[in-house]
């Protein structure tokens, strides 16, 4: 099998890092992230798939989340333009990325421990009256749409298992509470396209099962997913596109039957350590991470 | 030493227009910081341009009431604006930073000879609540019971002090429990979340600069009309007072600076009258008299590291919601 002649029904032309989509996203060129001398992010040409989920992976340090911010407008490119829905979205702030359909989650959680979980929600929300200074004022001007939107978060919060917690402060949420916190508050919206950053890092097992039903469903639903993701198992079992990133760069993509046997893939996450399965070693890998990642959130919630 | 006439002028003072000044100014910061979480220390800049239009637009301009008043407003926004444009995109330390540096520009500016046509230099202005005291609709006599007695002019500032303070504080009330209140809370605590949620942070650190300015502008006008404008006055202790009212009131709640001021003025009379009284009786030896007036502010900075370290939220606030750490 060779790699130039494989086709996807998602693909337009032969498959291989940068092709071509039937019907993208997301579509962006060129763009480069540098800090210092450093490149974070080099991407030449690169195409989100519309409708599908489309897991990003790459070892640590690859510059996933770097590309969030830039997609997402959380950071500047030193070159580069991409697009969301055909507009050009290179220099739109952060806000107008996502009031254009385009919303993220952050690696590091950024659930607003000081407001409720409901709180939380409704601010997810858009096109809200009462957000405006002086119509704040007059709660008849926006009773009505904060009653529509309370029957929007609390149905999310059932489906997300958070209705319990629905009065309480965020901050006393566990930190895998926080991320589906911080995602059902991204769905608020009804967003076009869902960009989440590590979504299970710190999520309890058994809610792992919940989430990723929660993520074939909004599939279901029409919208788009890009996730960041370590967990292998995760990757394999809902994307139906996977996207390989390493030193800054697009390695590889393919469907996720396909790319796990990519060479470039190996070489990204193994260096030198061909003969190791790969699937184990990324497993191991995450594994460890993971409680890595654990350890270094308790550190910082006690500093707190 | 009387006590009586201590705890009378401690029960006067409660209400006094002082008070009222002091409360909404520090209603303007809580709207700055406890709800905003932005960090103005340069209250005393927004009260001094309040002051200063307020009573150039009176002297220089023969402009009445409603429209001197109308022009402390304006000043405040503009102030607000020229500080805000340049900082609020940037970390909240520059803004705090900026708001010191431009209080202290707004009183040598007005400290200096060269404006004191305008501006009365260093002497400042006086005479200027005549136009003020014209729309007082009030007969004449006198007004209140007690500790609470005023004059005719006394009441109408007396009136205006309080109704300001009410008026403000039910905006507050009215804002924070809308929509607009929780953008501006989730800004407090993590501007990023906020933004990712589509909304345009800089507009609504912004709004809050400008609402709170404007309560510290008014609270400037309230704060002259019983004396004279005295350039000294707007010195950084200005703003280190409204910022123990804040805290000590609790910072992100309705009715903090008020009881807060209430607290601070009658804590402030009580100390020197027990302090001085003691003085004066030859109790307290190791004292003058004018030391006695100053122990009285080394104990309230004392009562802020205590408030500090013990109850951060201040006396009426959610320590959930909201301690120093913002
Ligand atoms: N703000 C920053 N300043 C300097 N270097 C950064 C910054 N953000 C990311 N980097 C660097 O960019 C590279 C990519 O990081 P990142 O995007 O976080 O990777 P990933 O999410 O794939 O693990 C890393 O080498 C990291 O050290
Ligand atoms: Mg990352």
């Amino acid at each position: 099998m060779s790699e130039t002649t494989l086709t996807h029904p998602l693909v337009d032309g032969p498959v291989g890092p940068g092709c071509k989509k039937v019907d993208p996203i997301v579509v962006a060129d060129g763009v480069v992230r540098r800090f210092g001398g450093n490149t974070a992010v080099s991407v030449d040409h690169v195409e989100i798939p519309r409708g599908r989920i489309t897991a990003l992976i790459g070892p640590n340090g690859a510059g996933k989340t770097t590309f969030f911010n830039l997609l997402t407008g959380f950071d500047k490119p030193n070159e580069g333009d991409w697009s969301f829905n055909g507009q050009k979205l290179g220099n739109v702030p952060a806000f107008k990325v996502a009031r254009r359909g385009m919303v993220r989650t952050f690696q590091l959680t950024k659930s607003l421990g000081r407001l409720t979980v409901l709180q939380n929600m409704l601010l997810g929300a858009t096109k809200q009256p009462g957000e405006n200074l002086f119509a704040a004022l007059l709660k008849p001007l926006w009773r009505s749409r904060e009653e529509e939107i309370t029957v929007r978060a609390d149905d999310l919060l059932r489906r997300f298992k958070l209705d319990a917690k629905r009065e309480d402060y965020a901050a006393s949420l566990s930190g895998g509470q926080r991320k589906l916190l911080e995602m059902a508050r991204a769905l608020m919206s009804e967003p076009e396209l869902v960009m989440l950053d590590e979504p299970m890092a710190g999520v309890n097992p058994a809610l792992t099962q919940s989430l990723l039903g929660h993520i074939k469903e909004l599939k279901n639903d029409g919208t788009s997913v890009l996730f960041v993701e370590h967990d292998m198992h995760m990757v394999r079992h809902i994307s139906d596109w996977v996207i390989v990133m390493a030193e800054g760069k697009v390695v590889a993509e393919g469907p996720p039957e396909t790319v796990m046997d990519d060479p470039a893939v190996i070489d990204a996450y193994l260096g030198a350590h061909h003969d190791t399965d790969l699937g184990d070693m990324i497993e191991q890998k995450s594994v460890t991470e993971r409680a890595r990642r654990v350890e270094a959130k308790e550190a910082s919630l006690a500093d707190d | 030493m009387d006590f009586l006439f201590v705890i009378n002028q401690a029960l006067g003072v409660a209400l006094s227009p002082t008070t009222a000044a002091y409360a909404l100014a520090a209603i303007g910061i809580g709207v700055h910081f406890g709800y905003a979480g932005l960090l103005n220390f340069g209250q005393a800049g927004f009260m001094a341009i309040g002051a200063y239009a307020f009573g150039i637009t009176t002297l220089s301009l023969d402009f009445p009431f409603p429209l001197a008043f109308l022009s402390a407003i304006v000043a405040s926004v503009v102030f607000a604006l020229i500080l805000g444009i340049p900082t609020l995109r940037l970390r909240a330390d520059y803004l705090a930073i900026v708001t010191i540096a431009a209080a202290e520009i707004v009183r040598y500016i007005v400290s200096t000879t060269g404006l004191s046509s305008v501006t009365g230099g260093a002497s400042g202005l006086s005479a200027f609540a005549r136009s003020f005291q014209s729309f007082n609709p009030l007969p004449g006599g006198s007004y209140g019971f007690g500790p609470w007695t005023y004059s005719r002019a006394e009441f109408w500032v007396f009136l205006w002090g309080w109704g300001l303070v009410a008026i403000a504080t039910v905006i507050v009330w009215l804002l924070m429990r809308s929509p607009w209140g929780r953008v501006v809370k989730g800004i407090r605590e993590d501007e990023d979340a906020v933004r990712s949620l589509g909304k345009n942070v800089y507009a609504y650190k912004m709004q809050a600069l400008v609402l709170g300015g404007v309560f510290g502008s008014l609270a400037g006008v309230i704060f002259i009309l019983p004396r004279a404008i005295q350039p000294t006055n707007y010195a950084t202790t200005l703003t280190f007072f409204t910022w123990t009212i804040l805290l000590l009131g609790g910072a992100a709640t309705v009715f903090g600076p008020i009881i807060g001021s209430m607290i601070f003025w009658v804590l402030l009379v009580l100390t020197e009258g027990v302090i001085g009284g003691l003085v004066r009786a030859d109790v307290i030896t190791f004292l003058d008299t004018t030391q006695a007036g100053q122990i009285r502010f080394v104990l309230l900075g004392l009562a802020l590291i205590l408030l500090v370290v013990f109850r951060p939220q201040g006396i009426f606030g959610n320590k959930k919601e909201l301690s120093f750490n913002v």
